[in-house]
C-alpha cells in the first residue's frame, strides 16, 4: 500500500499540496480526480522523487517486504522500487524510435531476454506500436503517443503505477481500451493511481477515488460512493445543479 | 586531380580527424547538459602531457595510450565533479563562466608544473617514417591518426546507438523528465559523458604532440576553439555534426593555406573566427543540428 | 543630493590618493594604481555591456587593441613612421597627433567596430556570444598580427609617445564612472535591467531591446577603444597580444565578483583582483611558479560561483553613494525577481524545482 501522510509540496514560490493524506491499497485502482491546477501531478511527481515534499511522509509498502520511505530516494531508486510513473501525454523520448522508447521504460532491468519477450507483448497489446518500432516518438500521432507511454511504463514491469492522464486527447474507443489495460494490470495485481479529468470514466472502474481541490484532499471514498455525492457529481460529473 | 590537391586532401583528413576527436567530446557534454565546455580543448594538452610522462617511464606504445585515456577520464571527472555538478541548476552562463574558469585554472597550473617553454615530443619508433600512396605521400603518424580516429568514432557509435550507457544518455539529452521518470541515474551519465569525452580529447593530445612534435601548456586552446567551431559548423549537441563539422573544417583550414597565396596563410585564424560569426549568424543550427526549441 | 555629495567626496578623495602616491611614492608605484585604475574604467564600463543588460560579451580586449593601435599610429612621431609603418597613406603619414583627438577617433574607431560586429552578433544568446567575441580577439589580433605596414605585426610598435599620466587616467575613471552611473540610473538603465531579469515581459512593455544591447555594446567597446589608447600612451608599447583572452577572462571575474550590474562592486573587485595579482607577482616570480595568480583568480571565481553567485554586491550599488533615504530600499536600484534565462540541466540534487515538461 501507498500512503501518503500530510504532505506538503512547494513548487516555486507557493505550495502545491496543502497537507495532504491519501492511501493506494495494495492490488487495487485508485482514481484522483481534481480540476486543472488541483495539483495532480504535482502528487504523482512528489511520489516518483522529482518533487521532495518539505513536510510530511511517504510510505509504500509493497507486498511481502517491509515499508520504504519513498521521500528520500532518488528517482532512480524509487523506480527500482516498483514504482512507475507514466507522465501525461507527450513527455516520451521524441527523437528516439519507438523500440528504444521501450527499452528505456526496462531501464533499471537486467534480464535482457525477458526484457525482449515484454517487448514482444507491448506490441501484441498495442499492435500499431509494433507496425511503428523502428518510428520515431515524435512522429506518432497523440494516441499513439500515449499508447507508447503506457507501454514504457509497463516495461518496468510495475507494481505501483501511477498514471498521469491516460485517457487525453484519446478517441473514446481507444480511451476504453485503456481503461480496459488497466482493469486488466488490476487483475495481475498491480496497483494503480489513476490521475482523470474524465472523472466519470476514472470513477467508474476506480476501487475507491478522491477529490483533490486547491491542493486538499476534498472528498475520498469507495468509488461508487463518490459517483453519487452530490458535491461531485456537480463539479466533476455534469449532474444536476 | 593533382598531386598537390590530394596531399592536402590527406592533411585536411588528418587535421579534421584532430578537429573530430576533440569536437564529438564537446558535443558529447553539450548534448546532455546544454553547457558549453570551454575547458575541453585544456584536456587535450592533458593527455599531450600525460603520453609525455608516460613515454618517459618507457614502456609499450598501448601502455602509453591507455595512460593517456585513462588520465584523460579522470580529468574530465574532476572537471565536473569540482566545477559543474555544485552549479546544476543555476542559469546556463554560470556554467560556462565555470567553464571558463576551469580552463584558465587547468592552464595555470600546467604552466606552474610545466613552465611556458614548448618541449619536444618523443615520437615513438612506431610512428616514424612514410608511406608512398600513389602520388601522395604520408606519414605514418598521419595514417595512424586519421585510421584510429576512425575506430575510435565506430567504436563510439556502437556505444551510443546500442549500450544502456548509450540508451540513457540519448534519453538524457532527449527529455530530462522523463529520462528521471525510467529510473535514468542522472548524475551517473553525465560523469560518464564527461570522462568519455575527456579521453577522447586527451586521446586526441597524444596525437597531436605525435604530429606536431611539440606540447605546451595552451596547446590546447585553439583546437579547443576550433572544435566548437566543428561543433557550431555540424549543429552543436549532434554527434555526426561534429564529426562532419570536424573534417569540414579541416579540410576549409588546409585549403584556405594551401591554395591561397602564401601571404593569406597568417591570416588562418582570423579566418576560422570570421567563419564561426558568420556561421553562427546565418547557420545557428548548423547542418545537422536541429533548433533549440524542437530538442528542448 | 546626498549621493551627489558623497560622489564628489569619493572624487575628491581618490585625486588625494592620486596626488600622495605621485609624491610620496617610486615611479612604480604610480604606474601600478594608473593600472589599477585603467582596470576599474574598464570593469565598470564592462558591468554596463554585461552586468546590466545580462549579455556575455567577452570582446572587451578586441576593442582596446583597436583603440590602441588607432591612437598609436595617429600619434606616432613623424620622423620615425615611414620607418615603423611604411604602409601608412600620406594623410596619416604626415601628421602627428594630440592625446585627446587621437583617443577620441581610437574610441570611435572601437565603437563603430562594434557598431558593425554588434548589430550581427547580438542576435546571438548567452555563451554563443561569449564565443562569438572570443573569436573577435583572435580575428582582430591575426589582422594586426598580419598587417605590419601598419602596425609592425608580431614585434608591436614601441616607442610610443608617452602622452598620459596618472591624472590623465584619474579623469578618464571619473569621466567613466559618471557615465555608466548616469546610464544604470536612467530609465535606459533601467529598461536593461528589465530586459535582463525577463527579455520578454520587457518587450511586451515596449523596450526596444536590440536597440539597448547595442548601446550597451557601443558603449562599452568606446570605453575599451579609450582605454586601449590611454594605456598606450602609459606604457608607450602595443603588441598584437597584449590585451587577450586573459584580461577578457579577469574582466569578466571583477563583473562576477562585483556582482552582475553593480559598479560599485565591479570597481572593488577591479581593485581586489589587480592589486592580488600584482602581490602575488614577487611570488610567481621568485618561486618561478608562473601562472600562480591567474589559477587563483579562476578559483576565487570558482568559489565565488559555487557560494555566492550573486558576487558582493548582487546588482546594488551601496545606499551612501545612491543617496536616497530609506524609502523605497536605498540600496536596491533594483529588485531581482526569478530569473527567467535559461537554466542548465537541474537533475539530481536540486529540490522541488523540477524542469518544466519538455517538448
Amino acid at each position: 500500500m501507498l500512503r501518503l501522510a500530510e504532505l506538503w509540496v512547494r513548487r516555486g514560490a507557493g505550495a502545491v499540496l496543502h497537507g495532504v493524506s491519501l492511501e493506494v491499497p495494495r492490488g487495487e485502482l485508485t482514481a484522483l480526480v481534481g480540476a486543472n491546477g488541483a495539483g495532480k501531478t504535482s502528487l504523482l511527481l512528489t511520489i516518483s522523487g522529482i518533487l521532495r515534499p518539505h513536510r510530511g511522509e511517504l510510505w509504500w509498502n509493497p507486498e511481502g517486504e517491509e515499508p520504504v520511505r519513498l521521500d528520500r530516494l532518488s528517482p532512480k531508486r524509487i523506480v527500482e522500487l516498483g514504482v512507475i510513473h507514466c507522465p501525461e501525454g507527450r513527455q516520451l523520448f521524441a527523437s528516439m524510435t519507438v523500440y528504444d522508447n521501450l527499452l528505456l521504460g526496462a531501464h533499471q532491468r537486467r534480464d535482457r531476454r525477458a526484457v525482449e519477450r515484454d517487448v514482444a507483448r507491448m506490441f501484441t497489446l498495442f499492435p500499431i506500436l509494433g507496425e511503428r518500432r523502428r518510428q520515431r516518438a515524435g512522429s506518432l500521432s497523440g494516441g499513439e503517443q500515449t499508447m507508447l507511454a503506457i507501454a514504457r511504463a509497463l516495461m518496468a514491469r510495475p507494481r505501483l503505477l501511477l498514471l498521469d492522464e491516460p485517457s487525453l486527447g484519446l478517441a473514446p474507443q481507444m480511451a476504453d481500451r485503456i481503461f480496459e489495460t488497466l482493469l486488466e494490470l488490476r487483475a495481475q495485481g498491480v496497483t494503480l493511481l489513476l490521475v482523470e479529468q474524465n472523472a466519470r470514466a476514472a470513477l467508474e472502474i476506480a476501487d475507491r477515488g478522491y477529490v483533490l481541490e486547491g491542493g486538499r484532499v476534498v472528498r475520498s471514498g469507495p468509488a461508487q460512493q463518490l459517483r453519487s455525492d452530490p458535491m461531485v457529481q456537480r463539479a466533476y460529473l455534469g449532474i444536476g445543479a | 586531380m593533382s598531386a598537390y590537391l590530394l596531399q592536402q586532401l590527406l592533411n585536411g583528413l588528418m587535421l579534421g580527424s584532430l578537429y573530430a576527436l576533440v569536437a564529438i567530446g564537446f558535443s558529447l557534454i553539450y548534448s546532455i547538459l546544454r553547457l558549453i565546455n570551454f575547458a575541453h580543448g585544456d584536456l587535450l594538452m592533458v593527455g599531450a602531457f600525460a603520453a609525455l610522462a608516460a613515454a618517459a617511464l618507457g614502456g609499450p606504445w598501448w601502455a602509453v595510450v591507455a595512460i593517456v585515456v585513462a588520465s584523460g577520464a579522470l580529468a574530465g571527472i574532476a572537471v565536473e565533479r569540482v566545477a559543474i555538478r555544485p552549479l546544476r541548476g543555476m542559469p546556463q552562463v554560470t556554467g560556462f563562466i565555470a567553464t571558463l574558469a576551469v580552463s584558465v585554472a587547468i592552464e595555470n597550473l600546467a604552466l606552474i608544473l610545466f613552465t611556458g617553454q614548448p618541449r619536444t615530443f618523443p615520437v615513438p619508433e612506431l610512428l616514424r617514417g612514410q608511406l608512398e600512396l600513389g602520388p601522395v605521400r604520408a606519414t605514418r603518424v598521419d595514417l595512424v591518426i586519421i585510421l584510429s580516429t576512425w575506430l575510435l568514432l565506430l567504436v563510439l557509435l556502437v556505444v551510443v546507438r546500442w549500450s544502456r550507457f548509450g540508451r540513457a544518455m540519448r534519453a538524457l539529452a532527449d527529455n530530462l523528465l522523463a529520462a528521471r521518470l525510467v529510473g535514468v541515474d542522472v548524475d551517473r551519465t553525465i560523469l560518464f559523458a564527461f570522462a568519455l569525452g575527456s579521453a577522447f580529447a586527451a586521446y586526441a593530445g597524444l596525437l597531436w604532440g605525435a604530429r606536431f612534435g611539440q606540447v605546451d601548456p595552451l596547446m590546447g586552446f585553439a583546437p579547443g576553439l576550433k572544435a566548437f567551431v566543428a561543433c557550431v559548423l555540424g549543429g552543436v549537441g549532434s554527434l555526426a555534426g561534429a564529426v562532419l563539422g570536424g573534417y569540414l573544417l579541416g579540410l576549409a583550414e588546409v585549403l584556405f593555406v594551401g591554395l591561397l597565396p602564401p601571404a593569406y596563410s597568417g591570416l588562418r585564424d582570423a579566418f576560422v573566427f570570421a567563419a564561426l560569426i558568420l556561421l553562427l549568424l546565418f547557420l545557428p543550427n548548423g547542418l545537422l543540428g536541429r533548433p533549440e526549441e524542437e530538442r528542448a | 543630493m546626498r549621493g551627489a555629495a558623497a560622489h564628489l567626496l569619493l572624487a575628491l578623495a581618490l585625486a588625494a590618493l592620486v596626488a600622495l602616491v605621485q609624491r610620496a611614492l617610486s615611479p612604480y608605484a604610480v604606474t601600478l594604481l594608473s593600472l589599477v585604475l585603467m582596470q576599474v574604467a574598464l570593469a565598470v564600463s564592462l558591468q554596463v555591456t554585461n552586468g546590466l543588460t545580462g549579455l556575455f560579451s567577452l570582446g572587451h580586449p578586441a576593442f582596446m587593441t583597436v583603440g590602441a593601435y588607432v591612437s598609436a599610429i595617429l600619434t606616432y612621431p613623424v620622423r620615425r613612421k615611414g620607418f615603423m609603418m611604411p604602409d601608412l597613406p600620406p594623410v596619416l603619414a604626415e601628421s602627428e597627433w594630440a592625446l585627446v583627438p587621437a583617443v577620441l577617433v581610437a574610441a570611435l574607431a572601437a565603437a563603430l567596430l562594434a557598431l558593425v560586429v554588434g548589430l550581427s552578433v547580438l542576435r546571438l544568446k548567452g555563451h554563443y556570444l561569449a564565443v562569438a567575441t572570443l573569436g573577435l580577439i583572435i580575428v582582430v589580433r591575426t589582422l594586426v598580427n598580419n598587417l605590419d605596414g601598419y602596425t609592425r605585426g608580431g614585434l608591436g610598435l614601441s616607442g610610443v609617445p608617452r602622452l598620459t599620466d596618472p591624472w590623465t587616467v584619474y579623469a578618464f575613471v571619473v569621466l567613466v564612472w559618471y557615465l555608466c552611473w548616469r546610464i544604470k540610473h536612467s530609465s535606459y538603465g533601467r529598461a536593461m535591467m528589465a530586459m535582463r531579469e525577463n527579455e520578454l515581459a520587457a518587450r511586451s512593455t515596449g523596450v526596444d531591446v536590440l536597440a539597448l544591447q547595442l548601446f550597451a555594446f557601443v558603449f562599452g567597446a568606446a570605453v575599451a577603444g579609450a582605454a586601449g589608447a590611454l594605456t598606450v600612451h602609459l606604457v608607450s608599447v602595443v603588441t598584437p597580444g597584449a590585451y587577450g583572452i586573459p584580461l577578457a577572462f579577469t574582466l569578466v571575474v571583477m563583473v562576477v565578483i562585483g556582482g552582475q550590474g553593480s559598479l560599485t562592486g565591479a570597481a572593488l573587485a577591479a581593485v581586489l583582483v589587480a592589486l592580488a595579482s600584482e602581490a602575488l607577482r614577487p611570488l610567481e616570480e621568485s618561486l618561478e611558479l608562473y601562472g600562480l595568480s591567474q589559477a587563483l583568480v579562476a578559483v576565487a571565481l570558482l568559489l565565488m560561483l559555487r557560494f555566492r553567485p550573486q558576487g558582493l554586491f548582487g546588482s546594488r550599488e551601496p545606499g551612501l553613494l545612491v543617496g536616497g533615504s530609506n524609502l523605497g530600499g536605498s540600496s536596491s536600484a533594483c529588485p531581482s525577481p526569478a530569473r527567467t534565462t535559461p537554466r542548465a540541466v537541474s537533475a539530481g540534487t536540486a529540490p522541488s524545482t523540477p524542469d518544466a515538461p519538455r517538448s
